[in-house]
């Protein structure tokens, strides 16, 4: 595990929100929550300080990440691609949508691009059915996407 | 008291609301069969995660069937324990927990006393039929336990003993659903999180997940080589548990055939870490009375209650989850690294030999005891001064590989000069001898005077924390004993609160000390076992001619030939040692 500093002032923050929650184990995924916020991930550096914080072993905190999705281990990239696998965007052929962008950037979901771009993540309904399938890049979102528009979309970040 | 009626096997039973199918069966002789579950009865610790589903019954009129661990009884239930559909059921289980288990039976070091061995052999499952993936992971690289993962079937018990038993923390469940693995955090190697290395995890495992990293294939190796002096020292708890491996009563003590096995098996020298342990009480014993008359003098400066360090789970837990307080503990070291250090000094010079062409093997009822040897601070220019330990298991293996008949053995006794003891070092191997038998000794050094009785009966038993006052002749000395590393935790989290009132403290990092250790034959959690073999401690104890420490011919001889005086300069360089903060650190 490479050893990585971490930023004085978020690491305040991240103690106060813990100080706030009654630095108590009952409180971890909300700790977590607060934490992969301020961090965008969750490496072993903060999972550490939120087991220490939270009075909770390390151990423990490492098997919650690891059983929710919801969290992650690796950073997000510049522009976070998330496609929606919800049924309407399903059956619309969001499949061969997240295809696309997988072989255009050359990771697989839940990864990050080696200059630290895009990264690609899976997710069930964004409440846009209508448009679907759909595709959010940052706080954007794309409807009625289709495989040949992924090009476009990337160009647009580059 | 709420009361329910049921039956079960058609027989009425009457047991108090709360209690499970499980237990209400067993108060009637019915033994349901259980993998995940674990009941350590004194600690009042029950794991139950109802995940194996092997001990699955009927219960009349309820649709699925229940498992018996963790269905609580109701008024009127009628379960049947073995009827047709729960007896398919429980085969069906174990082929699917098989169906994800490597068929390595013959080869895996547990083969024999596995309890999903056992389990399939009752259930006589003679095929799998469910084929599908197969789990397999990395192996753990650890200096003691072994870690094979696919052999795991998630019964949780390890975690229960490692966060709940002993609050050390290190495993936890990992992952989701056919990746979900027991681990430490992110995954590491065992020796890079904060494992204590008890080894009450491997203690507790039904499997061949967990297990002792098996150092015996070496030992052979320097006995066949004919340029090195192989000397052996054996630990008090092992002669009290060896014989449960050759099929003999627990408490049944085995000192004289284990020495006889030890010197058919090629040792040169056979000792015993007994030795090492009344000079322990020499050396400890010397240290709470200096800082206690230092304390008495009124000297603000030194630190109370002085803590026990011979058991190195324990030294290891508190480098890690107490560095602030790494200097309350005594700096003695343990019997078995003591040992090593007089056996390269003083004994090899005895043999005119060199340092590095004598080889100390300890045998051990302990894992942490490898990790121990293999510290740097334990090393002279790279060369250890215990070379091998293994467990009391390992030797086990080694008897039998050389096909003795354990049980026909003849009586042997220990080699001198290393061989001697007394039966204050004899109870080292259970909680409360060790301050006992500083006790001893620190009472007739300090007063002057013969002890007046050697049973101290208010430091024995079973408690995981126990406490007692000792009069040393008008001066009274408050005395705590905590074994498990998670009551170790509440009275140093006293200390550190300023609340503590003891003079000194024992602690033992396995439930009831060294004969609970993670390395000696497997107790499936009956606590029995553990009592009787205390019980053969303190009757070793009880029949030996000295049983004082400082009585100890040898090590008296030792200190007027080669160390001078306990806790003199000599001393000092040998036999004691300093600790290390190694809680984590997190860089901003």
């Amino acid at each position: 595990m490479a050893d990585i500093k971490l930023p004085a002032g978020k690491v305040e923050e991240l103690k106060e929100v813990c100080k706030k929650l009654g630095n108590e184990g009952g409180e971890l995924i909300n700790a977590l929550h607060a934490a992969q916020e301020l961090f965008g991930y969750l490496p072993a550096e903060v999972q550490e300080l939120v087991a220490n914080e939270m009075n909770v072993s390390v151990a423990h905190v490492y098997g919650v990440v690891t059983f929710y999705s919801f969290f992650s281990m690796i950073p997000k990239g510049e522009h976070p691609i998330s496609i929606c696998m919800g049924t309407a965007c399903y059956v619309r052929g969001a499949e061969k949508v997240l295809d696309e962008f997988k072989r255009h950037l050359d990771v697989k979901v839940g990864e990050t691009t080696p200059d630290g771009k895009f990264s690609i993540s899976c997710l069930r309904c964004v409440g846009a059915c209508g448009l679907a399938p759909v595709v959010t890049v940052g706080d954007k979102v794309y409807g009625r996407v289709a495989a040949e528009d992924v090009k476009g979309i990337l160009e647009e970040y580059k | 008291m709420e009361i329910v009626q049921l039956s079960i096997d058609n027989k009425k039973v009457v047991v108090e609301k709360g209690t499970t199918i499980l237990e209400a069966a067993k108060n009637i002789g019915v033994d349901i069969p259980t993998l995940c579950h674990m009941k350590l009865h004194d600690m009042n610790i029950e794991n139950k995660p109802g995940g194996c589903r092997v001990c699955v019954v009927e219960v009349e009129g309820r649709r699925n069937l229940a498992p018996a661990c963790k269905t609580e009884c109701t008024e009127g239930m009628d379960i049947q324990t073995h009827s047709v559909r729960v007896v398919n059921a429980r085969r069906t289980v174990m082929e699917l927990i098989l169906s994800d288990h490597p068929f390595e039976c013959l080869v895996c070091a547990k083969s024999g006393d596995c309890e999903l061995q056992t389990m399939a052999q009752n259930l006589g499952i003679r095929e799998v039929r469910y084929q599908g993936e197969k789990n397999s992971y990395k192996s753990d690289e650890s200096p003691a336990i072994v870690r094979e993962m696919e052999k795991c079937i998630m019964c949780r018990r390890c975690e229960t003993a490692c966060n709940e038993v002993q609050t050390v923390g290190v495993l936890s469940a990992v992952n989701r659903g056919f990746e979900s693995v027991v681990a430490p955090a992110f995954e590491m190697d065992l020796d890079h999180s904060a494992c204590t290395f008890c080894g009450q995890c491997v203690a507790v495992c039904p499997t061949g997940a967990l297990t002792e990293r098996d150092s015996s294939a070496k030992v052979m190796d320097a006995i066949v080589d004919p340029k090195k002096t192989v000397i052996v020292q054996t630990a008090p708890a092992v002669r009290a548990a060896l014989g449960e491996e050759f099929g003999m009563e627990a408490g049944t003590l085995v000192t004289g055939k284990m020495v006889s096995a030890l010197r058919k098996l090629g040792f040169d020298h056979v000792f015993d870490t007994d030795f090492a342990a009344d000079l322990t009480i020499m050396e400890e014993g010397t240290e709470l009375l200096g800082r206690l008359g230092k304390h008495l003098a009124g000297d603000k400066d030194v630190k109370l209650p002085i803590l026990t360090s011979c058991c190195p789970g324990w030294v290891n837990f508190f480098e890690h989850q107490f560095p602030d307080m790494i200097d309350i503990p005594s700096t003695a070291k343990s019997p078995q690294q003591m040992f090593g250090a007089i056996a390269k000094t003083y004994f090899a010079d005895q043999l005119k030999q060199k340092r590095e062409d004598v080889v100390v093997v300890s045998v051990m009822p302990c894992l942490a005891k490898k990790y121990e040897c293999a510290r740097d601070e334990f090393k002279v220019d790279g060369d250890p001064d215990v070379n091998l330990s293994i467990s009391t298991r390992e030797l086990a293996q080694m008897i039998r590989n050389a096909n003795l008949n354990f049980e026909a053995l003849e009586e042997d006794d220990f080699d001198q000069p290393l061989g001697e003891s007394t039966g204050a070092a004899v109870i080292f191997g259970t909680t409360g001898g060790v301050i006992e038998a500083a006790v001893r000794t620190a009472y007739e050094v300090h007063t002057k005077k013969p002890l007046p009785k050697l049973d101290f009966e208010e430091l024995r038993g079973f408690e995981g924390i126990r406490s007692a006052t000792i009069d040393f002749d008008g001066l009274p000395i408050n005395i705590g004993i905590a074994h498990g590393l998670g009551n170790a935790r509440k009275l140093l989290e006293d200390i550190r609160a300023g609340k503590s009132q003891f003079h000194a403290i024992e602690i033992m990092a396995c439930p009831g000390g060294c004969i609970g250790g993670g390395g000696q034959p497997y107790h499936h959690g009956d606590v029995e076992v553990l009592k009787k073999r205390q019980h053969a401690i303190y009757e070793e104890d009880k029949g030996k001619v000295l049983r004082k420490s400082h009585e100890n011919p040898f090590v008296q001889k030792l200190y007027s030939e080669f160390l001078g005086e306990p806790c003199g300069h000599k001393s000092h360089e040998l036999l004691h040692t300093h600790y290390y903060d190694k809680k984590k650190k997190i860089e901003i």
